[in-house]
């Protein structure tokens, strides 16, 4: 029988102290609560042994919070409960996501031993006013101790995280930032856009009509994000994502199977999952979820496949973040309609004001486009 | 009930001004009266309407029959009639003035007289009404009741020495004013061997019963199976039920004769044959003629509204229809908007009247509107000798047909405090208005009169006399007639496209700074698009304001963790919903609310 290709996600909600943009489902936690949870993973994880064996786990992903916080010991634990579960393939990616200053040597090779292969650093920025402004718990020199430390145990594959548009940040600090980063050479860069969202510090500091002119203006901000595809590109990143940058062949496969509908399960507080055309997301108020996770797989099965309708939506809106965009051939594959008789007229309208071009039977966003992607993803909602 | 002859029937109406607490003083006589305990008595029995509550105004005339037993042992039958304060409404107070034979004048104590007074005063006056004053609020710490008195007997000329010194809220004194009322209202006059001759001077439709008629008989008798025939329209009816008013109730009788109020219905279908001012008559023992109906009410602020969505079309000519049942006074007739699509041009008698109309369609209708800004009726004399009634700006001649054209204007009075004089004339003279005089009613307080064109006072004239004056002018004024004037139609360009329902008719002085104004409003109201918007203000092909919306340049979403994209998909069904709140004009969206937020350009 072929198994089903599949991406685990595993959330790990805890963190030392939350930053002030951060609005993921994450807070400082002890011991004890720390291990409360990770038994109700392990038992959630294992509620999907009668399915466990029509899949092939091709990508695994640990992201929080900082999964890097809690035992490396209670790490392993849910690695063996996936393998006990799952079939594993033999070159799966896996990922755990860290924080700079949380990681030694002890934890690293116990990382590497449960099977990880690929790390994800959390630097933001290379800037230590910039850290300060975020609320960042750790200063450059810790990042970069961590990454030389994690390169020596072990990881060949490993991913620096970055934010643009920070408050006091201008393109020149940005430029700084992305030299130092790529002077140590990581596989893959991922570079985001500070977004204030409601209910955060910043969203309280920076959300007024006032609090935004503390922020990079909009052109400076849409200036530091071209000057990021254009040097990374030279340096030999190609952005194969709106945020996401890699070399050759590192592109991260995780991601990926979220934009292109490709099944992914999540397991943990508020984990989303895609599998079988369904939709699931787990509770996000812990105790709800502890309550849940026994009866995970129940739960998913109850979940009605989603409409089509919304599926052609995803497809496009997910899809259109790839560099790449979206090929008119696979869309028509899936959903057996012309996808001119779904989406001519936006394809059309947008295509005419320079926000999105067609090459080769794909779509996709111009830079023009990316700028402003929101309101042009809103449009492919039917 | 023991019959009471008709010299001991009493048909009054209470007149105030806004405030001065005529609703309370007529709760306390129903319930002094005995006609509800106090525990049952909603407050405001009168007011039912929740809008009246909440905006504590009279809207509809309302009215209640009591039973009185006076000082002199017998019983008295006092048909009470609310009656609406605003000016906006002098018409339907003029309705129901017509039904009484007397007013109880409530004049605050702490306040005296009002502009809003002295209006109602005449009026009950030309109906020939005698009037009781009483002075409430005596119970308040600032009451100077024989100041007051001093002024009604200096301003109006009516003797109040012996006026009844009330607190309605308290109860204090109130037995006075109903064996005043006993003593020095008139009973009514008529005869009721007569020909029946009865006066209507309301109607409210009911989905049962079909419209019921609300009438004063003046001569002869109506009972339960009479045949009646409308004088006016001609429509003959078998009387299926008569009755009186209870508190918000009605109460069915055997006959109602001369003298009484009370209500009647006949399965009359549609309130057009029941038309307020009509004489009801026996159809096989007709009256000589009819009685003297009074004016009938004519809008005079118009506006444009259309539903949100357009859908709903058919919805809100409904809503309008059912409410013109009980309105006689709102008018409404089909158009149609390059940028609104359908609805309605509808005529209100002022700006109060047709925010109430707004607000009752969206909360009893449940419709959401977009309106238009008011207008007034402009008079268009056209080169080809002909005159039009302007009541749509969009509607206005090209100006090389226009000969001249005329506007409404009215005769003004303000009453305010000495000390806010100064600001009061500037803001009329803001206004184009005409100063006619001032008077003195005591050495703190004056009467100022303007002549002001209505355009000018139906925007924000009260919210700016208020602010001025601390909230101590009072205002009231009647049309005067028609006068030329120098207007210009003044267009809005959104991104170079001239949007009908934001055009109207304007002074040509103040054009420029309404343009400006208008302009800078409407880039605060309309959100950035992928591109550059000017928003224009133009007379005829000359461009006088101009703002700019300038294009978005960054709207991303932030990084889907996880794989977590309901989030991601609220944001941008948000987006998308934001979308159908909005009109579209050529490619700009323009929100609904920018519309309306037009109406209000007065700095705050």
């Amino acid at each position: 029988m072929i198994k089903r290709p599949l991406g685990i996600y595993v959330h790990i909600p805890f963190c030392v102290e939350k930053c002030g943009y951060c609005d993921f489902l994450s807070a400082p936690a002890g011991v004890d609560e720390q291990s409360k949870y990770v038994r109700a993973l392990l038992k959630e994880i294992r509620s999907y042994e009668p399915v466990g064996d029509l899949f092939m786990v091709d990508t695994v992903f640990f992201g929080g919070g900082t999964p890097s916080i809690i035992s490396p010991t209670l790490v392993a634990k849910i690695m063996d409960r996936l393998r006990e579960v799952f079939s594993f393939a033999d070159e799966v990616e896996a990922t755990i996501e860290c924080n700079p200053g949380t990681l030694d040597e002890k934890k690293l090779k116990s990382y590497v031993k449960a099977g990880f292969n690929r790390l994800s650093l959390g630097l933001q920025s290379a800037n230590e006013r910039e850290l300060k402004t975020l609320g960042r718990i750790h200063d450059y020199a810790a990042f970069e101790n961590n990454y030389r430390l994690a390169r020596r145990n072990g990881f060949a594959n490993i991913n620096v995280d970055l934010i643009f548009g920070i408050p006091g940040q201008d393109i020149k600090s940005w430029k700084q930032t992305l030299e130092t980063v790529v002077g140590l050479q990581p596989d893959h860069i991922s570079a985001y856009s500070l977004i204030i969202e409601k209910n955060t510090p910043f969203h309280y500091r920076y959300g007024s009509e006032a609090g935004k002119k503390l922020l990079p203006g909009e052109a400076e901000e849409r200036a530091m994000y071209r000057f990021a595809n254009d040097y990374l590109g030279d340096m030999g990143y190609r952005r194969y994502e709106f945020s996401n940058h890699a070399k050759k062949g590192k592109e991260s496969r995780h991601n990926i199977k979220y934009w292109t509908m490709q099944e992914y399960l999540g397991f943990g507080l508020g984990a989303a999952s895609y599998l079988g055309g369904k939709r699931f997301s787990n509770p996000s108020d812990m105790e709800e979820y502890i309550e849940h996770a026994p009866n995970s797989y129940a739960g998913f099965r109850m979940q009605p496949v989603r409409p089509e309708k919304r599926a052609m939506e995803e497809f496009m809106f997910l899809g259109l973040r790839m560099a790449d965009g979206v090929a008119k051939a696979d869309f028509e594959e899936m959903f057996h309609v012309r996808f001119e008789s779904v989406y001519k007229n936006v394809v059309d309208k947008y295509k005419r004001s320079g926000h999105l071009e067609e090459v080769d039977e794909r779509i996709r966003l111009t830079d023009k486009g990316i700028d402003v992607s929101n309101r042009i993803l809103a449009d492919f909602l039917l | 009930m023991e019959h009471i002859p008709q010299e001991r029937i009493r048909n009054f109406c209470i007149i105030a001004h806004i405030d001065h607490g005529k609703s309370t003083l007529a709760d306390r006589m129903i319930e002094m009266t005995g006609l509800l305990s106090s525990r049952e008595m909603q407050s405001q029995v009168l007011d039912n309407m929740d809008l009246e509550r909440e905006r504590g105004i009279t809207i509809k005339s309302q009215a209640v029959r009591l039973i009185y037993k006076a000082q002199d042992g017998l019983d008295y039958m006092f048909n009470l009639i609310d009656t609406p304060g605003h000016v906006d409404f002098n018409y339907e107070v003029s309705r129901s003035l017509a039904a009484c034979d007397g007013a109880i004048l409530v004049v605050d104590a702490a306040q005296g007289i009002e502009a809003q007074t002295l209006a109602n005063v005449y009026l009950a006056l030309d109906h020939d009404l005698e009037i009781l004053p009483v002075i409430n609020k005596i119970d308040l710490p600032s009451a100077e009741p024989q100041r007051v008195i001093a002024e009604i007997e200096d301003v109006i000329g009516l003797p109040a020495e012996d006026a009844p010194q009330v607190s309605a809220k308290t109860g204090l004194n109130m037995e006075q004013v109903l064996e005043a009322v006993v003593e020095r209202l008139p009973a009514p006059d008529g005869d009721p061997d007569e020909p029946l001759q009865a006066l209507i001077f309301d109607s409210v439709y009911d989905p049962y019963k079909g419209a019921i008629v609300f009438f004063r008989v003046r001569n002869g008798r109506v009972r339960k199976g009479m045949e009646v025939l409308m004088m006016s329209s001609g429509a003959v009816f078998e009387v299926v039920e008569v009755g009186y008013f209870g508190a918000g109730q009605f109460i069915p009788c055997e006959e109602l004769s001369a003298g009484m109020v009370g209500y009647l219905t006949a399965s009359i279908k549609t309130v057009r044959d029941t038309r307020v001012g009509d004489t009801i008559t026996q159809k096989d023992r007709p009256c000589v003629q009819p009685l003297p109906g009074y004016k009938a009410a004519l809008p005079m602020v118009f506006c444009g509204m259309y539903p949100a969505d357009g859908a709903k079309y058919p919805d809100l000519r409904d809503a309008l229809e059912k409410l013109q049942l009980n309105d006689a006074a709102l008018q409404y007739e089909p158009e149609t908007s390059v940028a609104l699509g359908f609805g309605f041009r509808c005529g209100f008698l002022g700006l109060l009247h047709l925010e109430i109309v707004q607000e009752r369609l969206e909360r009893e209708y449940n419709l959401d509107l977009v309106t238009t800004a008011p207008s007034v009726i402009y008079k268009v004399h056209k080169t080809d000798g002909t005159v039009i009634d302007l009541t749509n700006p969009t509607n206005l001649p090209d100006p090389t047909l226009i000969e001249y054209i005329e506007e409404p204007v009215v005769n003004g009075e303000i009453m305010v405090r000495t000390e806010y004089i100064g600001a009061i004339m500037d803001l009329c003279n803001q206004r184009r208005g005409k100063y006619l005089g001032m008077e003195y009613i005591e050495a703190t307080r004056a009467l100022i009169k303007y002549e002001l064109p209505l355009n000018e006072i139906i925007y924000d004239f009260f919210d700016a006399l208020k602010s001025r004056s601390r909230g101590y002018a009072s205002f009231d004024y009647e049309l005067k007639g028609y006068e030329r004037s120098d207007m210009e139609k003044l267009d809005i360009l959104i991104n170079r496209e001239e949007v009908d329902a934001l055009s109207f008719i304007v002074h040509a002085e103040t054009a420029y700074e309404r343009g400006r104004k208008m302009c800078e409003k409407l880039k605060e109201e309309i959100p950035r698009h992928l591109f550059e918007i000017p928003i224009q203000a133009a007379i005829g092909s000359k461009i006088i304001a101009r703002e700019t919306v300038k294009a978005v340049r960054k709207d991303v979403l932030a990084k889907c963790y996880g794989g977590d994209i309901t989030r991601k998909r609220k944001l941008l069904e948000k987006q998308k919903e934001g979308k159908k709140r909005m009109r579209q004009i050529g490619n700009v969206e323009v929100p609904q609310k920018a519309f309306m937020s037009v109406l209000k350009l007065e700095e705050e």
